[in-house]
């Protein structure tokens, strides 16, 4: 006679906790919209605050009641977390929400293949798009990537791996540059480089003050990442007779690449929806550039806030649509450099 | 069951130095002449230093082409430091000074002039903890020194073979070449960097602890690779495990600080440091009455 072992979970709730946590969930839910209805408040804050104050009371009563204080204290704790999670998350869902709700009316083909060199901002929706927003956009991200990862990735490699005698004071200034306004790099490229030498709008103005921007969460990042690299791989790569530029460019480097991808999409991440510095530099212009060193040049942000001057109901949805394109560029940003990183070494 | 002093010490003295002594006799006799080149390393008078802090004193030790000595006693005796100084990794620990001479070959490392990426060619290093490249085959493992260092071979496939079968680890991943060396068990990690410090032939061999992080039986497995691999090049190599130093040396050396500087106390045949060692403190140590 054999006896077959059933797996189970013991530590797991049974149907009856669960059964009882649900009811105290509907009677948190019930006791909210009651107390909405009775009282003065108004809106769904009012409702989302009731039902979260009503549910941490029953649970931690009920804690209280059946296991003691320590544990009507610790079930408070976890509805206070909780609580400061979907507050965290509420805004991000309602944010990405509206967009979209707004921005699709405004998602036509034709949005993607024109520009607004001939279209008036009381044009009906089939006529002019964000071709020239788009081409902006990604002529400035690019240009000011081209810019700012060698030298953010370089001084990330000054800071932990040559450790000279200026790393205090560049760490230190690096930190400070992060919190430099937008407005303020805008300005300074305005009056140092385009007003005395360039004298004209363009891409690479507007790169130029992005990459200020974006120097700092490339560098910081990436010296963070590099620092997690073991030292034992340093002096393995040393050991084996490499020089400390082979070590570095065969082994650190390789090991902290997904790292230092991540740095890269959150420097892209910093920039690709700044908008102050490009009002100053670019110009702003409707018609797709075809050179990112000379011309005024759109871009997804500036499309947004222009269409938002014009202030007519069919550049208000342009601006909600061009939201959402810009939402939907920097996400696809994102995936194509997670898809990067984790791409197995060929071979 | 009452026991009069003098029997309880009989009984719990343990018969150790005549255990390990013949552990240590044990060993296969070298009976081929050993075709290591070079004439074999020396250190004269090392000192070393962490800051203010002294921690070897006046170290001098030979050794000779294609022997193994096993450097014994307890931490923080400099062990390591020592043998970081023949290779001049030592110089990478900010604020680290050394005085004396390392002679490879009757020439000092330190000498001004010496490509220090040369002699750390020569000099190869095992560590403690397995440390495979993370974004690298095991195939490219093997191989990185060549690349590290720049270095042209003919056939890197009967390198790669050989250095492969040489640690030991050949058969075990001779399918799966392009495969990451994090894959591996701990044991067969650290069998990939032997075989990765391998790859440049090394005429020396340093092994910090290297069995340290690892299970009874890869710790053999890499115990006989040490003895193999002493017919071609000369090994130091630091434990804490006396039964290993036994197992696979031909010379052991003791070191010891009394607080100061670590010092090299003995060095003698691994015999007979274990049956008849002439300094008491080796004595202690090596029974285990202290450490």
């Amino acid at each position: 006679m054999t006896t077959t072992a059933v797996p189970r979970k013991p530590w797991e709730k049974s149907p009856k906790d669960r059964a009882r946590d649900f009811s105290f969930f509907i009677f948190a839910i019930a006791f909210s919209y009651a107390f909405v209805g009775v009282t003065q408040m108004k809106g769904k804050l009012a409702y989302a605050f009731v039902f979260f104050v009503a549910y941490g009371v029953i649970v931690s009563v009920f804690s209280y009641i059946s296991r003691g204080a320590p544990a009507a204290k610790d079930a408070f704790v976890k509805t206070l977390v909780a609580l400061g999670a979907v507050i965290t998350l509420l805004p991000i869902a309602s944010i990405i929400f509206t967009v979209i709700r707004r921005g699709l009316p405004g998602l036509k083909l034709n949005l993607f293949t024109q520009d607004m060199s001939l279209a008036a901002p009381t044009d009906p929706l089939t006529n002019g798009g964000v071709l020239h927003a788009i081409t902006g956009t990604l002529t400035l991200v690019v240009l000011a990537l081209v810019m700012s990862v060698p030298i953010g990735i370089l001084t990330a490699l000054y800071l932990t791996e040559i450790r000279g005698r200026f790393s205090g004071p560049i760490r230190f200034l690096v930190q400070a540059m992060s919190g430099v306004p937008s407005i303020v790099a805008g300005l300074f490229i305005l009056s140092a480089v385009l007003y005395p030498i360039a004298k004209s709008y363009s891409a690479l103005m507007g790169a130029l003050a992005l990459t200020i921007l974006m120097i700092p969460t490339v560098a910081r990042t990436s010296e963070e990442v590099l620092q997690l690299i073991p030292n034992d791989l340093r002096e393995a790569g040393t050991a084996l007779g490499g020089t400390q530029w082979r070590t570095v460019a065969m082994i650190v480097v390789p090991a902290a690449r997904s790292g230092l991808l991540t740095a890269v999409i959150l420097g892209i991440a910093r920039i690709a929806g700044e908008t102050a510095p490009l009002l100053l530099l670019t110009g702003g212009g409707d018609k797709v550039n075809p050179n990112p060193f000379n011309g005024s040049v759109g871009s997804l942000p500036y499309y947004i806030w222009k269409s938002f001057n014009a202030g007519s109901p069919e550049s208000l949805t342009r601006a909600w649509a061009g939201l959402l394109v810009l939402m939907i560029l920097v996400l696809l940003l994102f995936v194509l450099a997670r898809a990067l990183s984790t791409r197995k070494v060929s071979k | 069951m009452i026991q009069t002093p003098e029997s309880e010490k009989e009984m719990s003295t343990p018969a150790q130095p005549s255990s390990l002594a013949s552990v240590a006799n044990a060993k296969p006799a070298r009976t081929q002449p050993t075709q290591a080149t070079g004439t074999g390393l020396e250190a004269r008078g090392i000192h070393a230093w962490f800051g203010s802090n002294h921690v070897l004193a006046d170290v001098n030790l030979e050794f000779a082409a294609g022997s193994v000595t096993a450097l014994i006693g307890p931490s923080g005796c400099g062990k390591s430091t020592f043998i970081r100084t023949i290779n001049r990794m030592h110089e990478f620990i900010p604020g680290a000074a050394m005085a004396g001479e390392v002679l490879l070959d009757g020439k000092d490392v330190y000498a001004s002039g010496v490509d220090v990426t040369k002699i750390r060619l020569q000099i190869g290093m095992v560590f403690q903890k397995p440390n495979p490249f993370p974004s690298m085959t095991i195939g490219e493992n093997v191989l990185s020194g060549l690349k590290l260092a720049q270095l042209k071979v003919e056939n890197k496939d009967e390198l790669l073979e050989s250095c492969l079968v040489r640690a030991g680890l050949w058969n075990e991943v001779k399918d799966r070449l392009g495969a990451h060396g994090g894959s591996l068990s701990g044991g067969q990690q650290q069998r990939l960097c032997i075989a990765r410090a391998l790859a440049v032939s090394p005429q020396v061999l340093l092994m910090d602890e290297p069995c340290s992080a690892l299970d009874p039986g890869s710790t053999l497995r890499i115990e006989e690779t040490i003895r193999e691999l002493s017919d071609t090049m000369t090994i130091v190599i630091v434990t804490h495990n006396m039964q290993q130093a036994a197992r696979v040396s031909d010379y052991t050396a003791f070191f010891l600080s009394d607080g100061g500087p670590g010092q090299m106390i003995e060095v003698a045949r691994t015999s007979e440091i274990f049956s008849q060692p002439k300094d008491q403190r080796t004595e202690n140590y090596v029974t285990g009455r202290f450490g």
